[in-house]
């Protein structure tokens, strides 16, 4: 399953990853890897375990077995020996300060502005001081297209808007991966093209290593270097957008993509 | 009745001595309550079996036995154990203890309903677990917990006045003092109750201040509350979280007068 | 420890604070039936049209409720006449003071039945009286066994109060012990240990109705 050349690290690597939840196995055994760089969309029926990769990722779910590298350093569990035994939170932490999330309910804190949404971290994760911090944040809210709305109240905004202060929210802490799992799914229709032109412009302007969990066909299309098809915790099948979105070999896939394609 | 009054204007400057007792243990009280309550509400929602389990054992046993039952143990036991408090610290502590354990069922089931997206949303930006509580989760949860702490300061105010019984020239010995001199049983108790009456209005007062200004920070509810609103006596329905609608906190037993 | 807590002593006073025990749990049941029935007149009373009516209702409800009990009960002890017993006069305190706490119960609870039964049950020509009888207060008062129960542990644990009106339930037994020998140590511990005795299963019991009724 691997893709990357010889030679090189790979930003995300996932080494017979198992997760369970109680008796209900999500994953079985999962490996693949992710080069730096690399734009990578999962699709795949609802509870084929996509979103639960991103969660691994973000230390929300707790691994079964297996192991996860970021850049070739084991992340939450490691072996010891012949022991598998999760790694301390301290050492967690510097690792996940290179990964980023985005999330389908957008998760602003209420209690903050927009703009102390988005120099919370920079301040006390990365210890910028408070003028880089705002500096910052203020170039990230002209890039998501909303630098008048740098004070107002996030229970004020709209959905698309929400999602792009959360999409610049993730970015300040300048991630070397970011994971966006369904980030247009909780949108009205009509502002989705709102943050899927943000999304582009990220994907254009920057080299952040990302993972993707989406609907958006047509966009995973655009953006994305590769695209895996999971079924039951699996990936059945794995192709470059145009051959995936045109070719599908896999019946499985062909059965999915017109389900959703229509 | 005019020579009560006059008896009730000589008494005034000790009435403020009073007040000032009762006050003092009331907020002491809750102030270490509030101490208690965060601890315990979150040791009584770790995952550390070694930090849950002390946790829930001193907030079942403190709930459990009465409060008078332990005021007078502090008072009058744990001298035998080479701990001597002042009659002051007595009632504080007792006070302390026994709201707080109350209190951090309150707190517990606050920060249950905080959405569980904001804990994600934290863990993402890498924020540290103190970080991520302090000026994510409890500004929230904080907001759906005054109402219901609202009515337990006015239930720990009312506990104060046992503290007459421990020595303590509190309220409650000012209206046997008043009534001694003026022999009047109405006149004395109708007084003594209007204070412990007006007090207990400005702090569920100054409760409401604190909702108030809480949910303006989250952006929920007025901008400004209204004047009848301020000025209720009870407090307003726990409010829903202002992202995702979630039910109210299942731990929280809105009943509870210890 | 041992010079501390004296074995034979906590024997000897255990008989006296049983029989105490007995005046708690009795003070407990009298208080809480007044409660519960008095504690549904206000809150049927609340819900009177007549401002006139249920504004001084809800003045006096707030007052009883935002004042001492202690005081409460010295107060209506020092006003009654010597004949009555002060376990009676500490029932009857108790009973309204939990009243004014269990209205607001019953009130939340018939405020949780769903208008479409006040409907149908007009639809149904149903007089009022019964509508109230036979549709609205069987959903309601199910509602309100929870905090019935809450409200009847907050109460047994209230019952010490009544030394002050020399009602010599479990507390005031370990109190005259202690003041006779000096030696607190082991009643007052004990007083506890009973309360938590009683009050920490009932409360695993209403939290079991919580759930069920939930």
């Amino acid at each position: 399953m691997t893709t990357t050349a010889p030679g090189t690290v790979p930003a995300i690597e996932f080494r017979d990853v198992v997760k369970r939840f109680g008796d209900h196995t999500v994953l079985d055994g999962l490996s693949f890897s992710v080069p730096r760089g690399q734009r990578v969309t999962l699709i795949g029926p609802s509870g084929s375990g996509k979103t639960t990769i991103l969660r691994l990722l973000m230390t929300l779910e707790e691994l079964s077995d297996g192991l996860i590298l970021i850049d070739g350093d084991p992340y939450t569990y490691e072996y010891l020996g012949q022991k598998w035994a999760p790694v301390p939170e301290k050492r967690r932490r510097e690792v996940r300060k290179r990964v980023g999330m985005v999330f389908q309910q957008f998760n602003l804190f209420p209690n903050m502005t927009v703009l102390e949404n988005i120099i919370e971290a920079p301040m006390h994760v990365l210890g910028l001081s408070k003028h880089e911090a705002v500096q910052r944040a203020e170039q990230l809210l002209e890039k998501v297209g909303m630098p008048e709305k740098r004070d107002a109240r996030c229970t004020d905004l709209s959905g698309g808007q929400q999602q792009r202060v959360a999409i610049a929210r993730a970015l300040a802490m300048d991630p070397e991966i970011l994971l966006l799992d369904e980030v247009t799914s909780a949108l009205d229709p009509e502002i989705v093209a709102d943050v899927l032109a943000v999304l582009r412009d990220v994907a254009q302007t920057t080299d952040i290593t990302m993972l993707l969990v989406t609907h958006e066909m047509q966009f995973a299309r655009e953006v994305s270097d590769r695209v895996l098809m999971f079924d039951h915790g699996r990936i059945i099948e794995e192709a470059d957008p145009e051959t995936m979105f045109t070719a599908p070999s896999h019946p499985r896939t062909q059965e999915f993509l017109k389900a959703v394609l229509g | 009745m005019s020579d009560h009054v006059q008896t009730l204007l000589d008494r005034l400057p000790r009435l403020g001595e009073a007040v000032l007792v009762t006050l003092e243990l009331t907020l002491g009280g809750a102030v270490l309550a509030l101490v208690v309550a965060v601890v315990l509400g979150f040791g009584s929602r770790t995952r550390t079996l070694w930090v849950r389990g002390p946790s829930r054992v001193i907030v079942e046993f403190f709930r459990g036995t009465s409060l008078v039952v332990q005021l007078f143990w502090i008072y009058y036991v744990l001298p035998a154990f080479g701990y001597e408090l002042e009659a002051l610290a007595v009632g504080i502590v007792a006070l302390g203890l026994n709201y707080g354990a109350y209190a951090s069922e309150v707190v517990r089931g606050s920060i249950e309903s905080v959405p569980q997206g904001q804990w994600e949303a934290s863990v993402a930006l890498n924020l540290s677990w103190f970080h991520r509580v302090r000026r994510v989760i409890f500004p929230q949860a904080w907001a759906l917990m005054i109402p219901m702490l609202s009515n337990l300061l006015v239930q720990l105010l009312k506990g104060s006045a046992l503290a007459y019984y421990i020595t303590l020239h509190d309220l409650n010995f000012w209206t046997v003092q008043l009534r001694r001199s003026t022999s009047d049983t109405v006149f004395s108790y109708t007084v003594g109750l209007l204070v412990y009456f007006v007090i207990a209005y400005a702090l569920t007062w100054f409760m409401n201040w604190l909702e108030a200004r809480a949910k303006r920070r989250l952006g929920i509810g007025p901008q400004r509350p209204s004047l009848r609103e301020t000025l209720r006596l009870e407090p307003a329905p726990v409010p829903t979280a202002p992202t995702a609608p979630t039910a109210p906190a299942a731990g929280v037993r809105t009943g509870g007068a210890p | 420890m041992s010079d501390i807590w004296n074995w034979e002593r906590a024997w000897e006073v255990l008989p006296d604070l049983l029989a105490g025990l007995r005046i708690t749990v009795l003070a407990t049941v009298v208080g809480m039936v007044i409660a519960s029935l008095l504690g549904l007149a206000l809150a049927l009373v609340g819900r009177a049209p007549n401002r006139w009516v249920t504004v001084p209702v809800k003045f006096v409800v707030d007052f009883v409720r935002s004042t001492p009990l202690l005081v409460q009960l010295v107060f209506v002890y020092l006003l009654s006449p010597p004949e009555i017993p002060g376990l009676a006069i500490g029932c009857v305190v108790l009973g309204v003071h939990y009243a004014t706490y269990m209205s607001e119960v019953y009130r939340a609870g018939i405020d949780a039945v769903p208008p479409g039964q006040w409907e149908a049950a007009t639809a149904l020509n149903l007089p009022r009286a019964r509508t109230w009888r036979a549709v609205i207060l069987p959903q309601a008062v199910r509602k309100t066994l929870p905090g019935l129960g809450n409200y009847a542990i907050s109460m047994f644990k209230e019952t010490p109060f009544l030394f002050a009106i020399q009602v010599v339930e479990m507390f005031a037994e370990a109190q005259s012990f202690g003041a006779n020998t000096f030696s607190y140590v082991e009643p007052l511990t004990m007083v506890g240990l009973l309360f938590l005795l009683v009050s920490y299963p009932t409360s695993l019991l209403v939290r079991r109705m919580e759930i069920r009724l939930a």
